[in-house]
């Protein structure tokens, strides 16, 4: 489903990723570890098409399509998704706008007819209950006073509602409580544990992979893959620490 | 029948819907009757004469062009205005129709399709009943009066019959001065008096036509009442002058409307809008100014003067100014309310936005002279390209007025960095029991949340409408329900191409 090759990347003039190859089938959930500033959260950036994020060397296929040549919006429309470390306020947008707009205009780019107003707030209303969120909240500005519990939380209903193929969830689990984490866990199990899905599952604990089983877990260190293993990885990195394993 | 309240509900979204929208820049092929060009008292007698207007009327005008000779066009406002040349203009151009209307199949067919491209309900076969009074009971929830102004003539009026019933006078402001002499008499000029300024002085000698709205006591109007103002034949200035007066206890919510097609030279528009309101009345103004505003190197537009004041009169009396202002290449606009009744009310809710190389001056005054009389202010300014927006407010308190209040909102929101905004607010308190505040913000839209929008689907230029609608909601919201989602969609036309 994706495959990212070779990836160099700066963030203004400083390179911060630095030859990153790694390939995500179908039905497959990656997890990416590392140290801080290792580059997890500037990965996300690049494959979403940030602004600022240059590419150097490298390419990057989804689903076939070079998808460093689309922009943001056609990379979402093609079904990348990313939820982000630290979600956005946008005042005075509601989230029920922001998402209808967002989800007609992805469907309006694959050429897909709009959704009406009572469509959309039958799935909102779905996902939002399964994700344990009011829908009062969701009828207030998008993230605007909300806790950072609350804004992790929201970037899953908007993932439920959004529904993409692709999924790069970076620190999605920081900022829970403890049952908010396996309200979460759940929801990207139901939502993203699917055949023709693949998640990229940025994280510096174990305990969501308690709920999430990863099938690989990678180090990203130093803007590259430094190990890739099974979910014992998570378990060993909790256990020994980066510092070890670069010994 | 639901058949019929389907049609009238959606031809008001597509009145509004289509006055958001440029491919407007047509100009039809009326054949027009023009005053001869240029501004001199011959000019303002054929207008007069034209109208068939009494002779109070024709000295009134005769006496503010006598006044208008001896002036000079402001130039305190932070714009760019080159000299305008008076007599290269068209002061009066009446589309070639029946003298007077009775109904619309004598409207020329080609003002019909004018109006259908606008998609105004007058259009409608169906509201050509209400022309008629021919409408029967059971009302429709949500209807719009329509009072159209197609250069200087005001074409139609729609549920006139309806209105009637209720009390309500909804009229030309031609057709009023000949039918209620003394009620136009009592407030013509009461509340913006002729000396009141350069453009206000012309419009007296020469206004061409507008809107005149009475409200009974007691009477909440049973619907929106609104005018589109057109500007089509060449040249030509348009020049209206609306009345509305709201008696005791009476309520109303009025919609005004503008257009004109793309030209290469520019044209003037000088309004004069008067409100009164009696004790306990309410009046809430609505504006979605649309103008064409020149194109994307600054040539053509219309140059928008525009003199609009309300008297809060009696006691417990309220104003609301709402305003959408998205058009014209120049923009000098105050929406203002003289607050002489104990415990009156004014607010002025402004989104301005201004793209390329368009220019606003706009704000209010609230002026506070009676007891306990309050006032909000919201204006939110978004500036692109290399357009200049300036909020201008004056919150004056005079020395009797008790427990005055005032809260004073403005925000400014740039685009790129080749614009500018600026707050230019006047505070005058002569009571030291006053409480005036007074925010203002300038803001950026930020890189984080055009990221974020995009992310979820967003092209950049929708992304930019949403965080700019976002930011203007609290205006936004003050409209009537219809035209905040039209005019939603309008800011983001406005914008289209000032993101890279
Ligand atoms: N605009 C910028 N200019 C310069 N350096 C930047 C910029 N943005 C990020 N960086 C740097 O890039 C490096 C990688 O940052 P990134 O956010 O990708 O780290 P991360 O792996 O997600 O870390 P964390 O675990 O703390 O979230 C950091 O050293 C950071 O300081
Ligand atoms: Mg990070």
């Amino acid at each position: 489903m994706l495959q990212i090759n070779n990836l160099h990347a700066n963030v203004g003039d400083k390179p911060i990723l630095k030859g990153l190859t790694l390939s995500l089938n179908a039905g497959e959930i990656h997890a990416i570890m590392g140290p801080n500033g290792a580059g997890k959260s500037t990965l996300g950036y690049v494959l979403s098409g940030r602004p600022g994020y240059e590419v150097t060397e490298g390419s990057v296929t989804f689903n076939g399509q070079d998808l460093l040549a689309l922009e943001p919006h056609e990379r979402a429309a093609a079904g990348l998704f990313l939820g982000f470390q630290y979600p956005v306020e946008i005042p005075g947008v509601s989230n029920v706008q922001f998402l209808r707009e967002a989800l007609n205009a992805q469907r309006k780019y694959r050429g897909e007819a709009p959704l009406t107003g009572g469509e959309f707030l039958k799935v909102a209303r779905e996902q939002a209950g399964a994700l344990g969120m009011d829908m009062e909240m969701l009828k207030r500005p998008v993230n605007v006073g909300f806790s950072g519990g609350e804004k992790k939380r929201n970037e899953m209903v908007q993932m439920g509602i959004i529904d993409p193929a692709l999924a790069i969830l970076d620190e999605t689990d920081s900022g829970l409580d403890i049952d908010a984490l396996r309200t979460v866990g759940d929801g990207i199990n139901r939502i993203m544990r699917k055949p023709d899905k693949a998640v990229l599952l940025i994280t510096h604990y174990q305990r969501l992979l308690d709920y999430v089983k990863p099938d690989f877990v990678h180090v990203l260190d130093g803007g590259r893959i430094t190990r890739t293993g099974g979910a014992d990885l998570a378990l060993e990195l909790e256990r020994d620490g980066y510092k070890e394993l670069a010994a | 029948m639901t058949d019929d309240i389907e049609i009238k509900d959606k031809a008001a979204w597509d009145a509004a819907e289509k006055v958001a929208d440029y491919e407007h820049g047509w100009s039809s092929d009326i054949e027009t009757d023009f005053a001869p060009k240029g501004l001199n008292e011959d000019t303002v007698r054929f207008i007069s004469a034209k109208k068939n207007e009494p002779e109070w009327m024709l000295e009134w005008r005769l006496k503010a062009f006598a006044m208008w000779k001896t002036m000079e066009a402001p130039d305190w406002a932070k714009l760019n205005v080159p000299p305008i040349d008076y007599q290269d203009a068209y002061y009066y151009a009446a589309p070639k129709a029946k003298p007077k209307l009775n109904s619309l199949d004598e409207v020329d067919p080609e003002i019909l399709r004018v109006y259908e491209k606008l998609g105004i309900p007058i259009a409608e076969q169906k509201l050509l009943a209400g022309v008629e009074g021919g409408e029967d009971g059971g009302l429709p929830q949500r209807r719009v009066a329509v009072d159209a102004v197609f250069d200087s003539v005001s074409v139609a009026t729609t549920f006139r019959a309806e209105l009637e019933r209720a009390g309500v006078i909804f009229r030309s402001i031609s057709e009023a001065i000949k039918e209620y002499p003394d009620l136009v008499r009592k407030y013509l000029g009461k509340i913006v008096p002729m000396h009141d300024n350069y453009f206000a002085t012309l419009n007296c000698a020469v206004f061409s036509d507008g809107t005149f709205v009475y409200i009974p006591e007691g009477v909440r109007c049973p619907m929106e009442l609104s005018t589109y103002f057109r500007i089509n034949a060449e040249n030509t200035g348009q020049f209206e002058r609306t009345l509305i007066v709201a008696d005791k206890g009476s309520y109303v919510s009025y919609l005004e409307g503008c257009t004109a097609p793309m030209r290469d030279e520019n044209q003037l528009h000088a309004a004069v809008v008067e409100l009164v309101a009696l004790d306990d009345a309410e009046i809430k103004y609505s504006t979605v100014q649309n103008w064409y505003p020149g194109d994307a190197e600054g040539k053509g537009g219309i140059y928008n003067f525009v003199t609009k004041r309300a008297l809060c009169q009696g006691r417990n009396s309220k104003v609301s100014w709402t305003q959408v202002e998205t058009g014209s290449a120049v923009t000098w606009k105050y929406p203002s309310c003289v607050l002489n009744g104990e415990n009156s009310v004014g607010e002025f809710y402004s989104v301005a936005v201004t793209n390329n190389h368009q220019q606003a001056d706009t704000g209010t005054k609230m002026i506070h002279n009676g007891k306990g009389s309050r006032s909000t202010i919201v204006s939110k300014g978004i500036s692109a390209g290399h357009s200049n927006n300036t909020y201008r407010g004056l919150v004056r308190v005079a020395p009797n007025a008790e427990g005055v209040r005032n809260f004073t909102q403005c925000d400014s929101l740039l685009l790129g960095s080749l614009s500018g905004a600026h707050t230019v607010p006047y505070i005058e308190v002569r009571n030291p029991s006053a409480q005036i505040e007074h925010e203002a913000t300038t803001s950026k839209i930020s890189d984080d949340q055009m990221f974020y929008a995009m992310a979820r689907g967003l092209n950049a230029e929708e992304a930019v409408a949403l965080i700019v609608n976002g930011f203007a909601k609290e205006v936004l919201q003050q409209l009537p329900m219809e035209f905040a989602v039209e005019a939603q969609k309008l800011l983001g036309i406005s914008l289209e191409g000032s993101v890279g």
